[in-house]
C-alpha cells in the first residue's frame, strides 16, 4: 500500500512538473527577445533572454496563467515582446485586414464570373 | 469595365506603396517609451551594503526621483556617471541606484573611483527584479515624480541633452 501511494505521488509530481515545463516552453516561444534579431526568448541565450526565462519559470511555478504572464510582460515591455499581437484598438486593422481583403476579393470574383456567364448566355 | 479594374489595381498599388513607405520611415529601434505616464511597480529592492529592503513606495517622499540601473562592468555606465554626479547636487531630485548583476567589490571600487551620486543604493544581483521596471539592458534611467508616475525613460547612457531635460523638468 505504501509503495502504491509512493508511486502515485511520484507520478503526480512528474505530471505537474512536465505540465509546467511545456507551459513555460510554450510561453517562451511566443516571447520576442528584444535585444536579438528576430529570435524568440526560447531560442536565445542572451543575458536578457536568460533573465526572462527565469522570471517566466518562476511565474509558472507560482501558478500564474498564460494570460497573466503575457499581461505582466507586455505591461513592462509593451506588446512588442509578444509574437502573437493581442486584439486591441490599434491592432484592429492588422487583425481584420486579411478578412476584409478576402471578402473584397470574393465579391470582385463573384461579380466578374457573374458578368462573364451572363455574356456567354 | 477595364477602367474599373485599372482603378482597383492602382488603388491597391498605391495602398501597398504607402504602407511600405510609412514602415520604412518608422524607427525600428526598440524602446520602452510606452511606459511613460504609467505608475512604477511597487516592489522591494535589497539594499546594496546593508541588510533590509527598500520599498519603492518610499519614492513618494521625494519630489522627483531618478532610478538608475548600472554596473561596474558596463562601459556606458562609466560614461554617464559624471552626469549622475552632476545631477546629485540638485536638491529637488534624489537618485536611487540599482546595481545590476554585479560583483559587490567591483561596484564599490567603481563608486570610490568615480564618486557616489546615489541617495539610496540598492542591488539586483540576478536582474529579475529589474524586469518589473521594463529594463532590458543597462544603463537605463527612469525619472519618477511624487505620484510614482514615470515621466521619462532613458535607455542607454545619459547625455548632456538628457541632463538638461531632467534639470528642466525637476525645476518646475
Amino acid at each position: 500500500m505504501r509503495i502504491l501511494s509512493f508511486i502515485i505521488i511520484q507520478l503526480f509530481i512528474i505530471t505537474i512538473s512536465y505540465g509546467n515545463e511545456s507551459k513555460t516552453y510554450e510561453i517562451l516561444k511566443n516571447l520576442r527577445c528584444l535585444v536579438c534579431q528576430g529570435q524568440t526568448i526560447s531560442d536565445s541565450n542572451s543575458d536578457f533572454a536568460l533573465t526572462i526565462k527565469e522570471v517566466v519559470t518562476e511565474k509558472v511555478n507560482e501558478g500564474l496563467s498564460r494570460k497573466e504572464i503575457y499581461y505582466f510582460l507586455s505591461d513592462k515591455y509593451g506588446d512588442w515582446i509578444l509574437f502573437n499581437t493581442p486584439l486591441k484598438k490599434n491592432s484592429y486593422f492588422l487583425w481584420f485586414m486579411p478578412y476584409i481583403l478576402f471578402i473584397l476579393g470574393g465579391a470582385i470574383l463573384y461579380i466578374v464570373i457573374k458578368k462573364r456567364t451572363e455574356k456567354i448566355k | 469595365m477595364k477602367k474599373k479594374y485599372l482603378v482597383i489595381i492602382y488603388s491597391i498599388a498605391i495602398f501597398v506603396f504607402v504602407v511600405l513607405y510609412l514602415s520604412l520611415n518608422k524607427n525600428n529601434v526598440y524602446t520602452t517609451q510606452e511606459n511613460i505616464g504609467k505608475k512604477i511597480s511597487v516592489i522591494q529592492l535589497d539594499y546594496f551594503d546593508k541588510p533590509g529592503e527598500f520599498n519603492i513606495q518610499e519614492i513618494s517622499n521625494f519630489n522627483f526621483t531618478l532610478l538608475n540601473f548600472w554596473a561596474s562592468w558596463c562601459g556606458p555606465c562609466r560614461k554617464e556617471h559624471k552626469y549622475l554626479v552632476e545631477l546629485s547636487s540638485n536638491s529637488n531630485l534624489k537618485i536611487i541606484g540599482v546595481n545590476f548583476k554585479d560583483d559587490k567589490k567591483n561596484a564599490m571600487e567603481f563608486l570610490k573611483e568615480m564618486g557616489n551620486p546615489f541617495f539610496i543604493l540598492t542591488k539586483d544581483p540576478e536582474g529579475k527584479k529589474s524586469v518589473n521596471f521594463g529594463i532590458y539592458g543597462i544603463p537605463e534611467t527612469i525619472l519618477i515624480n511624487k505620484d510614482l508616475k514615470i515621466l521619462k525613460k532613458y535607455v542607454g547612457p545619459l547625455s548632456t541633452k538628457d541632463v538638461r531635460e531632467i534639470q528642466r523638468i525637476v525645476k518646475k
